[in-house]
């Protein structure tokens, strides 16, 4: 067992716990936006930073990836931590606005703007999606490719991959996709026009009930009769 | 070539090789590095050649062709020795000239290398200032061995340390020299390579232990690592054999990135004869220890010379940085424990066992002790490869070694550690050069890039270039340092345009604060650098972009006029090489730029004769 503090509480886990896993095991909320139960973490979107170390040695972690280490002294809710967290969620914002679980995420930290100029991406690079397909799907159709600004999702040459099977799971854990918004739920809906209904793997062509949840699509290019 | 069996073979062969040389015959050194054969090195090897045996003088002349000496500036040089004439910037002509002179034992004096500073003419490579402050303990070695030929490096005391550790140096002894001898890590971050190789001796190898030698070299204009692997890839393989068996390490690794054609091929070479000759392998040298390594060509992405991107496109997969710890000590290439070291990292390694760690301590600064490799390139007179001890001021390798500013504008800073390093200004000159000293200034040490910058660089335009080079190396993983680096680019480039506030100015302080906080591996952490150091030192700089919508330096060209003054001779030069036809004036009469047509690409002012062309 490894011991270590976090916010000055002692607490003792397994070798190999996350920091964020022995967080939430004493209840301190971290927001998370790129880990998911059941899906490797991945440490992309570093929203989840806590601060470990003292004094000049002291620094930031994703703490979805960092693994707990003995005598460790974390702090989940430092002002360094903060101001990260709320300058991240700026970034987010200026280049995704119209995803409903960052707009809900900025709010719960008091974000109410950004400084930056505003783009519409329609994808932040969580990299859920990829590890969704891999791990639970056991399809590995989708992945990575380019570097830097020219990083993005896709598959080999742009052609859908023979080994997706349409299950349609990247959307359904897609934080930036506008499918998530109305969901089954549509009195909580915050319509962006469904900006984003181009899922990598997916074919428009070849949507069929299974993979829209909204019927009628809101605003959905695709007309299902 | 015949294996040899044995410790005892080997000194015997290393025997016969030295009785074999007569120091006496004249020998002409070739630098035929990448730098060498881009300035025309290889013609000077053909007409050597051929004039050698033409006049059938090759007992009498010996040719060595050798890699990079440092002073690329002048190359393609001829270093003559043993009495160790140097000639700069040989012609074909020249050439023959000089096999000539050396035939009849005389120096061709008009060829010698003229200090710019005091005109007068020096013959000895010894006693040109550029060569005077350097200790050379590396680079001195690229002068004295032909590459691709095995016996060369023998003869110049290679593999002698190998054959030491082999026949009387416990695992342990080795791993203790390189701990006392201070030897950190020139890689970057300055990790105490003693330490790192202690640690993977202590692994357990139920399925082996990697060492890696890392020679991505992915700053732009830096080529140290390249020099060492092309000019002496057997000291980076004898340096891994000594790793190899000191840490238990079953198998090597050179990851090289694909652009460094010729490292490669030296390396192929050096590696084939190693094995021939049993130095590499099964049963090294009859002592039943093997060790072997590999070649891994890396596509040159600036992220994968990170230890576990680098690690990750070893095992074939994307590079990307991943959590430590684990560390690659812990964890490495297949899960197996690997240790990570820079090239010039393991060039010192053969030095500090065959001279014994005292001595290569007694290099350099406490905590800080040997010599690193500098390229030294920008607004200065000598450029090329510098090796000094640490610990050496800034200014020292700016004006005793580069020799000051090419002309007559003073110079401001020099950049320090390749993209993600700092700015350092110029009253700062005193600091030394150390990891330590470095980060503590706003910079770091990197892999040793040094950039030298003058009154017509804009601190502005140099931050931004920059963070252009990061924002397209960067993995993108990170969402702080994908979006962050593409962020602080597009409020520099609104800067560098006018058209930014000081809200803005705020902004990007707060944001390169974030990223540097927030990101998984060194090239996020450090990639904000080039913003805060010139933001620290040349605050003033900003403003004036900001608030007077100035660039004093003349570069950002949204904020720059160019305009012909009193001095025009009307000689209508600029007039024909300006590419919009944005100038007017008749023949010997003030010519006129028109501001609507002119794209501001300083044509006219680089071929005025007459400094008439000025900008505001
Ligand atoms: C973005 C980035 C790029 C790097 N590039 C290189 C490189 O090109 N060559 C190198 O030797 N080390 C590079 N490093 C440092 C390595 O990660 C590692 O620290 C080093 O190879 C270890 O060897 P050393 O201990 O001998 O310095 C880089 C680090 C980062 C974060
Ligand atoms: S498509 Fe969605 S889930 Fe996939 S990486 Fe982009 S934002 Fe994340
Ligand atoms: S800091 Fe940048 S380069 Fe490093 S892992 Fe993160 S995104 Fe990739
Ligand atoms: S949740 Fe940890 S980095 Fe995204």
């Amino acid at each position: 067992m490894i011991n270590l503090t976090i916010n000055s509480l002692n607490v003792s886990v397994e070798e190999g716990t996350t920091l964020l896993e022995a967080a939430r095991f004493l209840g301190f909320h971290i927001p998370t936006l790129c880990y998911m139960d059941g899906l490797s973490p991945y440490g992309a979107c570093r929203l989840c930073v806590v601060e470990i170390g003292e004094g000049p040695k002291a620094k930031l972690v994703s703490s979805c990836t960092y693994p707990a280490e003995m005598g460790l002294n974390v702090r989940t809710a430092s002002s360094r931590v903060r101001r990260a967290r709320k300058m991240i969620l700026e970034l987010l914002l200026a280049s995704c606005p119209q995803s409903k679980t960052i707009q809900d995420l900025a709010a719960a930290h008091d974000v109410r703007q950004q400084r930056f100029k505003q783009e519409y991406e329609d994808c932040i690079l969580c990299g859920l999606c990829v590890r969704m397909c891999e791990e639970q799907m056991m399809a590995k159709a989708i992945g990575f490719r380019g570097r830097g600004e020219n990083r993005s999702i896709g598959t080999p040459f742009d052609i859908t991959s023979d080994v997706c099977r349409q299950c349609g799971g990247c959307m359904y854990v897609c934080p930036a996709c506008q499918l998530r918004c109305t969901y089954t739920e549509p009195e909580k809906a915050v319509c962006g026009g469904c900006a984003n209904l181009s899922p990598p793997c997916l074919q428009k062509e070849q949507f069929d009930d299974m993979m829209c949840y909204m019927d009628p699509c809101v605003a959905c290019e695709i007309k299902k009769d | 070539m015949k294996r040899l069996k044995s410790i005892d073979d080997f000194k015997a062969l290393q025997g016969l090789i030295i009785a074999d040389r007569d120091p006496s015959i004249s020998t002409i050194v070739i630098p035929a590095g990448t730098c060498g054969q881009a300035s025309g090195a290889n013609d000077l090897m053909r007409i050597t050649k051929r004039e050698l045996l033409a006049k059938g003088l090759t007992d009498k002349i010996h040719l060595r062709i050798t890699g990079c000496h440092g002073f690329c500036e002048m190359e393609p040089s001829v270093l003559i020795e043993p009495q160790g004439t140097f000639y700069p910037k040989v012609s074909i002509e020249d050439m023959v000239r000089i096999v000539e002179a050396i035939e009849k034992g005389e120096v061709l004096e008009d060829l010698f290398f003229v200090d710019p500073e005091t005109g007068v003419a020096v013959e000895k490579q010894d006693d040109i200032p550029f060569f005077k402050k350097q200790v050379r303990t590396i680079l001195a070695r690229n002068e004295r061995v032909d590459p691709i030929r095995i016996h060369n490096y023998i003869e110049s005391g290679g593999y002698s340390a190998l054959a030491g550790v082999l026949t009387n140096g416990k695992p342990k002894w080795v791993v203790e020299q390189v701990k006392s001898s201070g030897l950190r890590g020139r890689g970057g971050a300055g990790f105490s390579t003693g330490l790192k190789w202690e640690m993977l001796a202590g692994q357990s190898n139920g399925h082996g232990k990697f060492l890696v030698c890392n020679a991505d070299e992915g700053d732009p204009g830096a080529y140290m690592d390249r020099s060492v692997l092309e000019g002496n890839p057997h000291s980076i393989i004898e340096g891994m054999i000594i790793g190899a068996y000191g840490t238990g390490a079953t198998e090597g690794v050179v990851y090289v990135r694909n652009e460094y054609p010729l490292a490669i091929k030296h390396l192929v070479i050096a590696l084939g004869q190693a094995r021939g000759l049993g130095l590499l392998s099964d049963d090294i040298l009859g002592t039943g220890f093997s060790f072997d390594i590999k070649i891994v060509r890396g596509a040159g992405a600036f992220v994968c010379g990170e230890e576990t991107a680098l690690i990750r496109s070893i095992e074939g997969k994307m590079g990307e940085p991943r959590q430590r710890p684990p560390f690659p000590v812990q964890k490495g290439i297949d899960g197996r424990p690997t240790a990570i070291n820079n090239v010039e990292t393991w060039a010192n390694i053969p030095i500090i066992i065959g001279d014994g760690a005292q001595q290569f301590a007694k290099i350099g600064t406490k905590g800080n002790s040997g010599t690193k490799i500098f390229s030294l390139v920008g607004k200065i007179k000598n450029t090329g490869l510098v090796e000094v001890p640490m610990g050496i001021t800034i200014g020292e390798i700016v004006y005793d070694i580069g020799g000051g500013p090419v002309d007559k504008a003073k110079i401001k800073a020099v950049q320090t550690g390749g993209p993600s390093g700092g700015c350092i200004p110029a009253q700062k000159f005193d600091l030394p050069i150390d990891y330590d000293s470095l980060i503590e200034a706003g910079s770091i040490m990197g892999s040793g890039g040094m950039i030298v910058m003058d009154e017509n660089t804009c601190m502005v335009d140099v931050a931004k270039y920059f963070m252009n080079f990061l924002k397209d190396e960067s993995c993108g993983k990170c969402l702080t340092c994908r979006k962050g680096t593409q962020r602080m680019y597009e409020i520099l480039d609104d800067i560098s345009k006018g058209q930014a506030t000081l809200e803005h100015l705020e902004l990007l302080e707060e944001l390169a604060e974030v990223v540097k906080d927030t990101t998984m591996c060194g090239l996020g952490q450090t990639a904000p650098n080039p913003v805060l150091s010139t933001i620290r030192y040349f605050h003033d700089e900003y403003i004036e972009h900001i608030k007077n919508k100035r660039c004093p330096a003349g570069v950002c060209k949204e904020l720059i006029t160019y305009f012909i003054n009193e001095n025009c001779t009307g000689c209508m030069v600029c007039l024909r090489d300006c590419p919009e036809g944005a100038i007017t004036g008749e023949k010997k009469e003030l010519h006129v730029i028109d501001p609507s047509k002119c794209i501001k690409c300083g044509v006219c002012k680089s071929v005025c004769k007459f400094d008439a062309v000025d900008v505001n």
